[in-house]
Parts: structure tokens; sequence; C-alpha cells
């Protein structure tokens, strides 16, 4: 299986180990990450304001590049997959922004959106599956009880992001099911973690993270995982408990058994 | 060539305040064919219509053309008027120069120019005009309720009274429906089984009533006044005729762990059971999917324990076959599932309970027997949050709910609170609303009293989440009117989610070629003045189906559905309507275009021989119009690609002399 592959930014700085345990599960898998070449931002925050292209840019050349590849974009970082999301999904169905960014970049062929772009979550649930995956665990993670968290960006707006339910969802609990840990079912497992308040009134983001972490730890949580790069900060950062947070890709890697060698 | 008169009307000043009757009486008699034309200050009075009687006999008149108001007040007026003196009604046209014209404009010229190219549209169309005359068919006098609630069983028992024969089919064990469910209903405060109950007994003894519970329609064919529909009546597994009802056989059943499905799953019944004590009919059913000898071979218990034989466990269903001359839908509703709305923990957490539920906690005949005790660890709750318009009144670009009101909730929600307040003083009761809605007879005063007299804290907001943490329901909410977020610890939340229109309505609409909305409601005929009539000739709409009400609606409109079937019913014979679609085999294709788009199902196809040029005979398949179930809508006319149908009244040729007539 060969996959196109944007880490994003902040995968090859804050989040290397996003990355590089994503990468060692990959090859564990069976799957090819092939990095795009020469990608740029995703565009950050920016692509949401709906009425300039130019933000929107950066994003489509990546998707374009992976529609060159022709292969299936897969990303990794909550907020890059978002927003190539979201711009893939406007370049899909908002004339208006496919004739201008066509006119802007040049094509000679407009782009339409016709990249799949696909969080490494959803290629472990659809294209592995996590019947398959749960028999390439070498290390059960055997009783450890593991709270998923999605924040918001994974699954909103629902029905462009069209990940899970955005209310009710359970590919992040399936996945810990077949690493062979115990998923803990939370309710504010899809509250804003506090997100970029942080900056500027860090008080919002230190109640909005100890919210989170305290109602995990009540139901028993052990440990927190994330795929989110800003939501790992605010959870270790500004939220008040002891609870761990990792990336997914960690506890990935080390049911694999491939975690030393990443 | 006809012989045509021409009748302007005044209607007073509002044909004759703006348009020049005289004027247009005068210009029409211009045109060819009118030998008569006059004007009068009200056509459609007794003398009105005496004018037009003595002109048709004292000119001989073959067609009469009256400008008048729309053909939808008094087109069968003129009508009755014309065939009186002997005139084929069908060669009476109506120019509509008031609600098309006087009304509308303000400049005497102009309306009065356009009444006279009305009334020569009029003209041209009456040129081409034929007489009709309407075909008859019997009427089987018999009626069919699809559904066993409170609104099939108050239309069938109307029916049954008036002296028709009519047979109730209820797809579960027993009738009764959601009102069943109910504990206590509004604004009145009686409970919902004291009054239904006698109902349904009524219904059982009525001699005129026949009751198919646990039976499904699976198919429909013919037309109004004359149905024929087959009736599957699933296999029970008892023998209808011997089972007392005494319920041995559920006591003994050693497979006592099925979802009671009557008190929402919150606790089990036996594989063997009779849904609840006032069952009618008051026989048991076997559940097939639980019963260890319908799954293993092994037990039969219950046929060892019963002591009139009445268990059969090879029993299959039957089908059976019967007319009818109508068919009443009262399918009716559930809620909607609320695991779409997971911000409000209803998956997560037992003491998150939809308002249904809710009123199985607070029944007697409940899994908590009455005492209201929350889900998780059977304790009495202290603070209880309602949520209002779960699933109601969303966005339409809300990826969940309905855009609609379900009507009911603002009521009942008020009834829950109410009642709550009242058992358990002790009880703090919040009601989350967005609006509060409650017109209806004594209905805003009973709202009042829950706010007033009862104390219960309304906020209007909305619920934001819910979350499950160390034995409470930590809710989060805004209160808009005070602009803060409150932030309640609850031990309870009920939901009061949407009324969807019950899944079985949806094939049998196609069965029936009954029209539906968006929602799966079934529409009406029309949505003020035909309420209870479907489109299709011989359906009516009882209850829920037709689109959310309480009960005090749905026995109105039940009532009113009955005395329409009635109507039906007593007639001998049914006269069409003669503007029916007819088929040029000659021309027809066989494309199939105009049976799609048929909404009353009036078309089907055949094969037919015909003769061709070279002596030769060729099979084509040609459609064929049954005009008993055709209501002239027109639409094949439009969609035959090679205008091979055509409407008798409103032929193309017709509406192209009018059209040319406007033009000219």
């Amino acid at each position: 299986m060969v996959y196109s592959y944007y880490p994003g930014c902040t995968l090859k700085t804050k989040a290397k180990d996003l990355d590089r345990y994503a990468r060692a599960s990959a090859a564990a898998l069976g799957i090819e990450l092939q990095e795009l070449p020469d990608w740029q931002c995703c565009g950050g925050v920016y692509p949401m304001a709906k009425d300039e292209i130019a933000t929107k840019l950066s994003s489509v050349r990546a998707l374009l590049s992976a529609k060159e590849q022709g292969n299936d974009l897969v990303t990794m970082c909550s907020a890059c997959h978002n927003v190539l999301k979201q711009v893939n999904h406007d370049m899909a169905t908002d004339e208006n922004i496919v004739t201008k960014v066509a006119n802007y970049m040049k094509l000679d062929e407009p782009y339409r959106g016709e990249t799949k772009v696909i969080h490494f979550l959803e290629l472990l649930r659809d294209g592995v599956g996590f019947d398959e995956l749960k028999k390439h665990v070498v290390k059960p993670l055997k009783g450890v009880k593991i709270a998923p968290y999605y924040g918001c960006l994974l699954l909103r707006p629902g029905k462009v992001m069209a990940f899970d339910d955005p209310e009710n969802p359970a590919i992040m609990e399936n996945f810990i099911k077949a690493l062979g840990a115990e998923p803990v079912v939370y309710a504010m497992r899809n509250e804003c973690c506090g997100g970029y308040a942080t900056l500027e009134k860090k008080a919002i983001a230190e109640k909005k993270a100890t919210a989170v972490m305290d109602n995990a730890a009540a139901n028993g949580a052990q440990m927190m995982i994330t795929a989110c790069p800003l939501c790992l900060y605010n959870l270790t950062k500004n939220a008040q408990g002891g609870v761990p947070v990792k990336y997914f890709t960690e506890v990935l890697a080390e049911a694999l058994g491939v975690k030393e060698e990443a | 060539m006809q012989r045509i008169g021409v009748f302007v009307c005044w209607c007073g000043s509002n044909i004759a305040g703006t348009v020049d009757v005289k004027q247009v009486a005068e210009m029409l008699k211009r045109e060819p064919g009118v030998v008569f034309s006059t004007d009068y200050q009200y056509m459609c009075s007794e003398s009105g219509q005496n004018l037009i009687k003595d002109a048709i006999k004292e000119h001989g008149l073959t067609g009469v053309v009256v400008c008048s108001c729309s053909p939808r007040m008094h087109e069968n007026t003129f009508r009755k008027a014309a065939a009186s003196v002997g005139l084929n009604p069908y060669m009476v046209e109506i120019a509509n120069v008031r609600e098309q014209c006087s009304w509308i404009h303000k400049d005497m010229p102009v309306a009065t120019a356009k009444a006279v190219i009305l009334g020569r549209a009029a003209i041209a169309k009456v040129h081409l005009n034929a007489p009709l005359t309407a075909g008859e068919s019997p009427v089987t006098k018999r009626a069919l309720v699809i559904g066993g609630g409170i609104a099939g069983i108050q239309t069938a028992l109307d029916i049954a009274e008036a002296g028709f024969p009519v047979d109730i089919v209820e797809k579960s064990p027993t009738i009764g429906g959601k009102m069943a469910q109910l504990d206590k209903t509004f604004p009145t405060l009686d409970c919902a089984a004291c009054i239904l109950t006698p109902k349904m007994v009524e219904a059982s003894q009525q001699e005129n009533i026949n009751i198919y519970a646990y039976s499904e329609v699976d198919e429909v064919k013919g037309f109004v006044g004359n149905f024929s529909v087959k009736i599957r009546r699933k296999a029970r597994f008892i023998k209808e005729d011997l089972c007392t009802g005494c319920g041995l056989c559920t006591e003994k059943c050693p497979m006592k762990k099925v979802p009671n499905e009557f008190n929402l799953g919150m606790d089990n019944r036996s594989a063997v059971y009779i849904p609840f004590a006032q069952a009618v009919p008051k026989v048991a059913t076997i559940d097939a999917n639980y019963c260890i000898k319908k799954k293993t071979g092994k037990c039969g218990l219950c046929s060892t324990v019963c002591g009139v034989g009445a268990i059969d466990y090879d029993q299959k269903d039957e089908i059976l076959e019967e007319k009818y001359g109508a068919i009443v839908v009262a399918t009716g509703f559930n809620p909607i599932s609320v695991e779409k709305f997971d911000e409000f923990a209803y998956a997560q957490s037992p003491d998150v309970v939809t308002s249904l539920e809710y009123e199985r906690l607070m029944n007697a005949a409940g899994p908590t027997n009455g005492t209201l005790l929350r889900p998780s660890d059977k304790q009495h709750p202290h603070t209880i949050v309602f949520v209002q318009c779960v699933g109601s009144r969303c966005d339409a670009k809300n990826e969940k709910g309905k855009q609609y009101c379900s009507k009911v909730c603002c009521m009942y929600t008020a009834k829950h609170a109410m009642l709550t307040r009242e058992k358990y003083p002790d009880t703090d009761v919040y009601v989350f609303y967005i609006d509060v809605r409650t017109p209806g007879k004594n209905f805003d005063e009973f709202y009042r009293r829950a706010v007033e007299d009862y104390g219960v804290h309304y906020v209007k907001g909305m619920v934001g989440k819910v979350v499950p943490e160390n034995g409470k329901l930590k809710v989060q909410a805004s209160d808009l009117i005070a602009n803060e977020q409150l932030h309640i610890d609850a031990d309870m939340v009920v939901l009061a989610a949407a009324v969807e229109p019950d899944k079985s309505a949806r094939p049998l609409a196609t069965m029936l070629t009954a029209s539906m909305d968006t929602n799966d409601f079934f529409t009406e005929a029309h949505p003020k003045l035909r309420p209870v009539e479907s489109p299709t000739a011989g359906v009516f709409l009882s209850g829920m189906c037709q689109g959310p009400k309480d009960i005090p609606d749905t026995v109105s409109q039940a009532s009113a559905c009955a005395a329409k079937v009635i109507g039906l019913l007593a007639k001998d014979k049914l006269t069409g309507n003669p503007c029916v679609a007819h088929s040029n085999e000659l021309l027809c294709n066989g494309c199939s275009s105009c049976e799609k788009v048929c909404p009353y199902g009036a078309i089907t196809y055949s094969d037919k021989e015909f003769r061709m040029p070279d002596r030769t005979t060729a099979v084509r398949r040609v459609a064929e119009v049954n005009p008993a179930v055709c209501q002239g809508c027109g639409a094949c006319t439009v969609a035959c690609p090679s205008g091979a149908m055509d409407l008798y009244g409103f032929s193309n040729q017709q509406i192209m002399a009018e059209v040319d007539a406007i033009c000219k």
C-alpha cells in the first residue's frame, strides 16, 4: 500500500514523536508513506477565511502534488488534516474558488478536489482494518486504560470531515481495543482543549484542558492519547492533573514492537 | 361552429370596480361564435343563474363562458345550472377575471383589456370543448384502517358506528399504540390507560370491527371504492381462538431476559408474552427470536402448562385477501433515535433518558412500579434537567435532526415537570427551551401552572454538554435571558426527542401510491381544505402519520377522517371525474415516462396487437389509463415525449388554443 504523506511543520519541530512513530508503525504494517516532495505549510488556520483564496494556495499545492503522484494523501496532525480536508472540500464544491485558484496558480487544468485526504487513523480503520492491525500487535497493551482524546479538529465540521460521529465517535476507542488496551469512554473526549487561547488567555486554556483531563481521570484513565500537537501541548502544559498524554502513534509503535527502533 | 353565450359578472364591486364589465361584454360579443353576451351584478346568485339558464334555452347555446371569480369558487355552480337545462356541464368555461385580474390591477383600462383577453381564451377553448360524461364504479362497503393506535381506533369506531364494517390491521401483538405507553395526558392529567383502554375494549366488542393484530399489509391493488389488499397475519405460534390470555405460559417461560419493548427495554419480559395487562386482543405471542423451543427444539414448557392447547410451534404466516372501498392510514410515529445527539450523553449514562422512557418510569405499570428511581443506582433523583427540542427545529444545514417542531414536547415536558414536582417536592426541576409553544385549549394555563404554582425552573437556552462524572451528570447550558453559562450537577437528564413517522409508512405509501413529504409524513390533498384525505382517491389520513399532533388533535382528525370514509362508503356508485388522461395507442411508444410520473398509479402497460400498414400484425407495448384512478393532474401529458397522452377537457389542443388567443 503506497500513500502520499503530508507530515506538516509541527511534526518536523515540536511533534517529532508523532511523525517518527507513525513512520515506524507504517513500515511494520507494510504501508509505504511517501513524503510529498517540497511540501509547504498547510496554511495553518488561515484557509478558514472564506473570502480569501491566497491562504488556500499552500494546501492546494499539497493536494495537487498528491494528485500528480496518483496517491491518496495521508495526514498525521489533526490541524493539518482539518485544513487540507476543508480546502479540498472547497475545491470540490465551490466553483468560484476553483476558478480563482486555477487562475492564480496558472493551472492548465483546474484542481477540483480529486485527491482523497485521509487521516492515518482512517487509514488504519479503513485501509488496514482494526482486525488486521490486531494481528500485527506483538506487545498488547494489556490492562492499560487509555482515554482517547479527539478534540475538535478531527471531527468537525462533521459533514466535511466525515471522520466519525462528531458527538459519539468510536474510531479511537476501536484503535485502542485493537492494541489490546482498554478504552475509557468519557464525555469530554470531543470538547475543545483550549486551543490557541493559550497564547492570549492562558486561564481559559487551563480551565478547558483541566476539565478534559479531570473527566478522563474520573473515568479511570491511566493515559490519554491524541493526534494533535496543540491538544498535547494544552493537556501537558495547561491541565492540572497528572495523566500522561501521548501521541496515538507512540502507543501504536509500542504495541507493534517498533518503538525502540523508531 | 359553437353557439356561445358570454356572461360577465360584476361580483359587486370586486370585479366591476376595476374592470369595465359592460365594455368586456361588448368586446366579447364580437368574437366568432358568440351569439349572446351580457353582464350582471352577481352571476352566482339565483337570478344570475337563471339568466344563464334562460339564455341557453332562448338562444340554443352550445357553450357558455362565465367571466367571474376563480373556477375553484363557482365552476361547479355554473356547470350545475347549465346541466339543469340540458347543456353538458363540461361545455361551461370560466374566465377568472377576479383573482387573476381585478384584484391584482388598479388601472381600469389595463384590467379591462386583460379581462377581454382572458374571455377570448375561454371562448377559444369552448370552441374545442366536447361534451364529457363521467363514468361510474361500484363501492365496496368496507374500510381498512392501518394502524391500531388511538388514531386508528377512533376512526374505526366512528366508521363502525355508522354501520360499515371495518378491519384494523396492527403490526404489534396488541392495539393501543403509543398512547398505551403514556402515563398521564395533558392538559387534564387523566391517566392515559384509563381513557384509552375502554376504547380498546369497545373496538374489540364492536360487531362491525375486526382486529387483525400482529398483522401487516403486504400488497394493495385497485382504486377508490375497489381496493384489494393482502394482509399478512404473522405467526404468533399461539392459536388466537383458543388462547384465554390467562398468562400461565408467560409465568412459566424459562426465557425471561428479553428486552421489554413496552417499557422501552428498561426491564425484561419472557419469550412468550402479553405486552401489557389490558392488551387487546389479550392473547400471548411467542417471540421466535428468543423462544428456546424455536431456537433449539428443546423446552416446550409453555405447551405443557397451557390448559387449552393454544400453543402451536409450527404455525405459519397466513395471507388474507380482502376487498375495501376505503383505506385509512394511521401508522403513527416514533421518537427519533437520540444516538446522533450524544452531547447529551444518552449512550454513556443510563440516567440520561428520553421522555417516553421517563413516561414509563413514572407509570405504575412501568419498570419501577411508578416510583421515580434513576436507572443507574435505583436512587431517588434530586435534580432533574429536561432538554427540549432534541432533534426538533434543527437547521437544514445541520447534519442531524428534523427541521420541524414536534409540537407535543413542550406540553408533555411541562406535564413531566409538574408531576415530578407534585410527587417529589424535594426535587429541583429545570426545563431548557428554545421557545415554549403551548397553543391549544387550556394549554398555556397548564404550562403557566408548572412555572408559577409548581416552581419548575424554566430556562431559555439550550444544553450544550452533559458530562457523566463521579455519579453525577454535569450539565453545561446557557441561560440566554441572564446571559450567563449555567453548570448544574443533575441526577437525571430527560431528552424530549423529536417525533418522526413510523418506518412502516414509507413502504406503505409506495403500495398505496400516496404521496409523502421529505420527512415521510403523508401529504394531505389540501393543507387547509382537505386535511384528512390523501391526494390519492380513497386513501385517508388519521393521526401522526400526517404530521406531529397531540391526542386531542389526533382524535379530532380521526373522527374527521371517519366522516370522510363514511361519506364515501355511503355511496353505492362513484361518479368519476371525466377530465382524465387517455393515451393514443398509435402514437404511444411504450417508453414508461408517463407511468413513472403518475402520482396515483393510474397508468399500466400492456402488450397489444396492432395491424400494420403492410397488413401484418405487430405486438407493441402501450400505456393504458385507469379512468377510475386518474385524478386528471396532467403530469403524464407533459412527460409524454410522443404526444400520445392527452387529457379530456384539457387537451393539448385546447390549451394551445387558449395560449394563441392570449398571444394574438
